[in-house]
């Protein structure tokens, strides 16, 4: 895609495979994308899309084996981060780009104090000490929300509930004022009223300490309430990208069309729900040509061979063979 | 002589019209803290009160979806509803038969008429028995079937899901989530039942493959004329299965009402705050609206507040919701609220 001069990030053709039972999943196979300083980049796509395991591969956090970043680049500051040594991304992980998860049960330790938890991240990265780590931990929990957080400090992740969980979870990722914070789908596993308060609280603080954030949701309406870019994924590819607004109101590729006319609106009130027929793919197993053409009811034999993503109009890119 | 039969027509018309009439329904848990020692050193059992006195119908070939975060007992009700919980109290009546007061021995013919879906479609089915025998259960269990016979309705069930009749021999770890989700529909489906329960039937699946077992749900509505109550925590999807939707918190319906009127007029502030809090598909829409935030999280069920259960986190509370429980009541248009802003 486009080369673009403000861009924070950049990854081109990254690829991250899998081996196992004598077979390659190609889980992310292929996927570009540029995001620029300050911007919201959402990432849709159903499970076994590739979404996460992209944004794993851009903190080289995939376990290996069975998992091996097989080629492509991801431009960090215009360093490689594919290529750095081990010790020099470890200083970029937590600090200049941090992670929240979906699942806020299982990515806190049971058996750490929250508060050493987030210290830790301060003490590590910027060399705080004890009585300067705690303060801005003390700090980091108020800017999330959490009440009374000089006590809650010293209490156990079980003690809180899943949306405060979630909430110490961000102030975590934010500890360091990360130019760059990925959250994999970080309201997955909360109710709709906290999902709603998390969002908020999000969007409010991005707009506080400027981070540029990659959104990873297979929720087309929040991708479409805070982002301002989105790629949508399907077998381990990056097949539509646009700006948030041009996707829904001009989709081209027929997947992402099928996905939004999938969704019912909880404003009005529909006849009958569209389907996109059958299964998505098994990896290990791809259809010749595009992965989506066995669902697709536009497919023709041109679709034997794989679309390369190619530009529909300004900042618009589709992998289909589909005239506009 | 000819107006009392023509009265009489008409209330056999509207008695059958409801299929089944859940009347201050309470499930209680006892935790533990009940023991001899707790006893003897004074301290009360501590009790959840699951389910609080919920009260709704549900009409023949209707759809009521009932809503609400975890935690606020909607699948503690449809388990009461079905007797797989006995209820602590309250009727559960069935085309006239009360199924709470029922010994299991008397419930049992009932079963047939009354299914469930579940919501997670890899542990709801035995993986050490084949999709075959997951759908022919219920068929050995209730019908006495020459052998023959069972397999061609095993296959026709198996079709009229939507998946292929040759997998009969197949294990359940060899299809997909929505594709067991299918097979689950076609178990409940087997005894060709009156009513469903299905206890958040796609939440556990993919957006698209989401879409593909809603319009299954509806598509075997009509054809087998079913009831459903559509257990949920997902507003759009209630709004598209549903007749009518029941707002529950804390174990107590807030508000009940016909699907379009309480998404366009929800009253209850719950109500509003839930709606206001889903994203729509719809960047235009959603970046101009107005969510409504709620602070705070749910109360512990052990403990709920005193009075309405949803003014610690209401942002329209007044002083009489901390003392006074608001009655559900009836405000017009059959659109109940439980609420002292609509009940003066």
């Amino acid at each position: 895609m486009a080369k673009s001069n403000s861009a924070i990030l950049s990854v081109r053709n990254l690829q991250t495979h899998f081996y196992g039972d004598g077979a390659v999943v190609k889980a992310v196979d292929g996927v570009s994308f540029d995001l620029k300083l300050g911007e919201t980049l959402g990432i849709v796509g159903e499970s076994g899309s590739g979404k996460s395991v992209t944004n794993l591969s851009i903190l080289r956090l995939i376990p290996y084996p069975p998992g091996k970043i097989v080629g492509g680049e991801v431009i960090f500051d215009n360093k490689d981060l594919m290529k750095i040594p081990e010790n020099e991304i470890r200083r970029i992980r937590g600090k200049r780009i941090a992670m929240i998860f979906q699942d806020p049960m299982t990515s806190l330790n049971p058996f750490m104090k929250i508060g050493a938890q987030l210290m830790e991240i301060t003490q590590l990265h910027e060399g705080l000490n004890n009585s300067q780590a705690r303060k801005k931990a003390i700090e980091m929990l108020e800017l999330v929300g959490i009440a009374d957080a000089s006590r809650r400090i010293d209490d156990y992740s079980h003690q809180f509930s899943g949306g405060m969980r979630q909430r110490v979870m961000i102030a975590m990722a934010l500890s360091c004022k990360p130019e760059l914070l990925i959250a994999d789908e970080p309201t997955t596993a909360l109710d709709v009223t906290i999902q709603a308060q998390i969002l908020e609280l999000i969007k409010g603080l991005k707009e506080k300490i400027g981070t540029s954030v990659i959104l990873i949701t297979h929720d087309l309406g929040i991708v479409a309430g805070m982002t301002d870019h989105t790629g949508v994924m399907y077998a381990g590819k990056i097949v539509e990208y646009a700006p948030t607004e041009e996707l829904f109101s001009n989709p081209h590729h027929p997947y992402t069309k099928g996905l939004l006319k999938s969704v019912p609106d909880p404003l009005i009130e529909q006849k009958k729900l569209f389907q996109i027929p059958g299964l998505p793919p098994d990896l290990s197993n791809l259809p010749k040509g595009c992965p989506f053409s066995p669902r697709c009811s536009s497919a023709t034999t041109q679709c034997q061979e794989f679309p390369p993503i190619r530009q529909i109009n300004a900042e618009h890119y589709s992998a289909c063979w589909l005239e506009n | 002589m000819c107006l009392p039969s023509f009265l009489c027509v008409i209330k056999i018309m509207s008695t059958d019209k409801t299929l089944l009439e859940v009347n201050n329904l309470q499930v209680h848990f006892h935790l533990s803290g009940g023991g001899l020692i707790d006893r003897l050193m004074g301290s009360k059992p501590r009790i959840v009160k699951a389910v609080d006195g919920v009260s709704f119908d549900i009409k023949k070939g209707e759809t009521l979806g009932l809503v609400g975060e975890s935690g606020c007992g909607k699948s503690t009700t449809g388990r009461a509803i079905l007797q797989l919980i006995k209820p602590t109290s309250g009727e559960v009546l069935f085309q006239g038969t009360n199924l709470a007061k029922l010994p299991d021995r008397e419930m049992r013919p009932f079963r047939r008429h009354l299914q469930m879906i579940f919501q997670n479609p890899y542990a709801s089915l035995n993986p050490r028995m084949t999709i075959g025998d997951i759908i022919s259960e219920p068929l050995t269990v209730f019908k006495s079937l020459a052998k023959q016979q069972l397999d061609k309705q095993v296959q026709e069930l198996i079709e009229r899901v939507g998946l292929n009749p040759q997998f009969i021999k197949r294990y359940p770890h060899e299809f997909s989530g929505g594709q067991r989700q299918r097979i689950g529909i076609a178990r409940a489906l087997a005894l060709n039942p009156d009513f469903i329960v299905a206890d958040e039937p796609i939440a556990a699946l993919d957006v698209s493959i989401q879409a593909q077992v809603m319009n299954l749900l509806q598509d075997l509505q009509k054809d087998f004329s079913l009831t459903y109550l559509f257990i949920s925590h997902d507003l759009r999807a209630v709004r598209h299965m549903s007749n009518r939707v029941a707002v529950m918190y804390l174990g107590k319906l807030v508000e009940l009402a016909d699907a379009n009127e309480i998404y366009q007029n929800p009253l209850h502030p719950y109500t509003q705050a839930l709606i206001s809090a889903v994203p729509v598909p719809d960047p235009k829409v959603e970046k101009q609206r107005q969510h409504i935030v709620l602070q705070g999280d749910v109360p512990s069920p052990l403990n709920p507040p005193l009075g309405c259960h949803f003014h610690t986190r209401c942002p329209q509370v007044m002083d009489q919701c901390k003392t006074n429980e608001p009655k559900f009541v009836n405000i017009g248009k059959n659109h109940f609220v439980a609420c002292f802003l609509t009940n003066k």
